[in-house]
């Protein structure tokens, strides 16, 4: 005799979604290019040295931050990132 | 057995069946599944969590809140389901709810106390007359194992990050070295003394009222001083443990909780302190020179910037120590509970304290 035996699933149900992941581009002229300060201690200083670092190449840099590194980013920032950069660079934290 | 018809006949549950073979060990299919922190978990079975779900007047479909780092919605029913998982008891339901919602309040930072580096995990202390009807304990070895209800608390917490919000170690979890309190770390505090202000009254809940407070830490450092006798020698003796969270040179980014044993309070209850007065000593008791902290003193690189040298620092915000009792009757020895150190911006990182209902 078989007999169907069940758990209940404790998590939340969610299948992961595959993407294709969005080429990096040739070249960033043209571009621009969003500095993402997650509120790491000093990494505003770190992001400020990148930024000379690619105004001497007369690109175009614009400068996004979150409150804290212990949140996660408003969804308000990320929307602005999203309208106005094309390439950002960001650091994994908190 | 009511809940084995109730299962039969009626069932209810909204959560997917996940089928297995007669030949398998349910036991495995929770591992395999990933459903465990690393421990054997018990098997949700519908009767199971039929039965949990008695514990609580809330709805099975009652969504308590978005769950990090996937921010995905959680039932009643699926913190039911976790909770038969950490081997929860339906009259804990209630306290674990108010424990969820705790740690959803944005203060609490729960995305970020998952993801950090460091070593912390939700802490729970409960408070007033759940505590003891749900038999927990705040007495001998009150925060070590062997009590059902201290140790499946905390560890349905963390089960419900892992399974609902998705936080798993090495993925949203980045914790360096992590700390064995991320299994579990849950407590009560000691209120038989009425001349004691318990922490929830502290917080603001009236005497009587039972309530779950969560804090992100770690545990447990050990502080033994058995030789001082006065509330004044027993501070400074304290304090010079507490300056050494995350380093003794590292400064106003943790909180801490101080768990007073007995014998320790019993100085401080002779002397005639309070619990403000303990806080406020402690908090005065670990103010230290800048020219001791600053980065290169004693040839150590970690430190307060050099222009804080003629500063007095303090090691704390003056609202970062919670004292809370708990312990065996004897043995001069009481424990800190070290918070994490993302505390610059104190206002966005606080404790949080919510009311247990029924």
């Amino acid at each position: 005799m078989t007999t169907t035996q069940w758990l209940r699933d404790p998590t939340a149900e969610t299948t992961a979604l595959r993407r294709e992941r969005t080429r990096p581009p040739q070249s960033l002229e043209g571009l621009t290019i969003g500095l993402f300060d997650i509120g790491k201690t000093r990494s505003d200083e770190f992001l400020d040295r990148v930024e000379a670092r690619l105004a001497e190449r007369k690109l175009t840099v614009k400068r996004y931050a979150k409150p804290t590194n212990a949140k996660v980013a408003p969804a308000a920032v990320i929307d602005k990132v999203a309208d106005e950069a094309d390439v950002v660079l960001i650091a994994l934290s908190d | 057995m009511a809940e084995k018809l109730e299962a039969r006949y009626r069932g209810g549950l909204a959560s997917r069946k996940v089928e297995y073979g007669e030949h398998d060990d349910p036991m495995e299919v929770c591992f395999d599944r990933g459903w465990t922190d690393g421990l054997p978990v018990t098997p949700p079975t519908d009767e199971r969590v039929l039965r949990m779900l008695k514990g609580t007047s809330r709805r099975p479909d009652e969504v308590i809140g978005r769950i990090p780092p996937n921010l995905i919605e959680c039932t009643v029913e699926k913190v039911a389901i976790n909770a038969v998982l950490a081997g929860c008891r339906p009259e804990y339901m209630p306290v674990l709810l108010a424990a969820l919602e705790a740690a959803l309040e944005p203060v609490f930072t729960l995305h970020g106390v998952l993801a950090t580096t460091y070593f912390s995990s939700p802490i729970l202390i409960v408070n007033g007359p759940i505590a003891k009807k749900i038999g927990m304990n705040w007495g001998l070895n009150a925060l070590g194992q062997g009590n059902r209800a201290n140790a499946t608390l905390g560890r349905a917490l963390n089960l419900i990050v892992r399974n609902v919000g998705g936080g798993r170690p090495g993925e949203a979890d980045r914790a360096t070295l992590g700390a064995p309190s991320k299994f579990t770390l849950c407590f009560a505090e000691d209120e038989s003394d009425p001349g004691w202000e318990p922490l929830s009254v502290a917080r603001g809940f009236p005497r009587g009222v039972s309530t779950v407070t969560l804090f992100q830490g770690h545990g447990v450092e050990a502080f033994v001083d058995q030789k001082s006798r006065t509330p004044e020698a027993l501070t400074r003796s304290i304090a010079m443990s507490l300056v050494k969270i995350g380093h003794p040179k590292l400064v106003q980014s943790a909180r801490a909780v101080l768990v007073l044993s007995p014998e320790h309070y019993a100085i401080y209850r002779e002397g005639g302190w309070d619990r403000k007065r303990i806080e406020r000593a402690l908090y005065e008791a670990t103010i230290r020179p800048g020219k001791e902290l600053v980065a290169g003193a004693d040839g150590v690189g970690e430190g307060v910037p050099a222009s804080r040298a003629d500063e007095m620092v303090p090691k704390f915000h003056d609202d970062a120590l919670m004292v809370v009792r708990a312990g065996g009757s004897a043995g001069l020895f009481s424990a800190i509970l070290p918070g994490w150190l993302a505390g610059r911006k104190r206002e966005e990182l606080q404790p949080v304290t919510k009311e247990v209902r029924a």
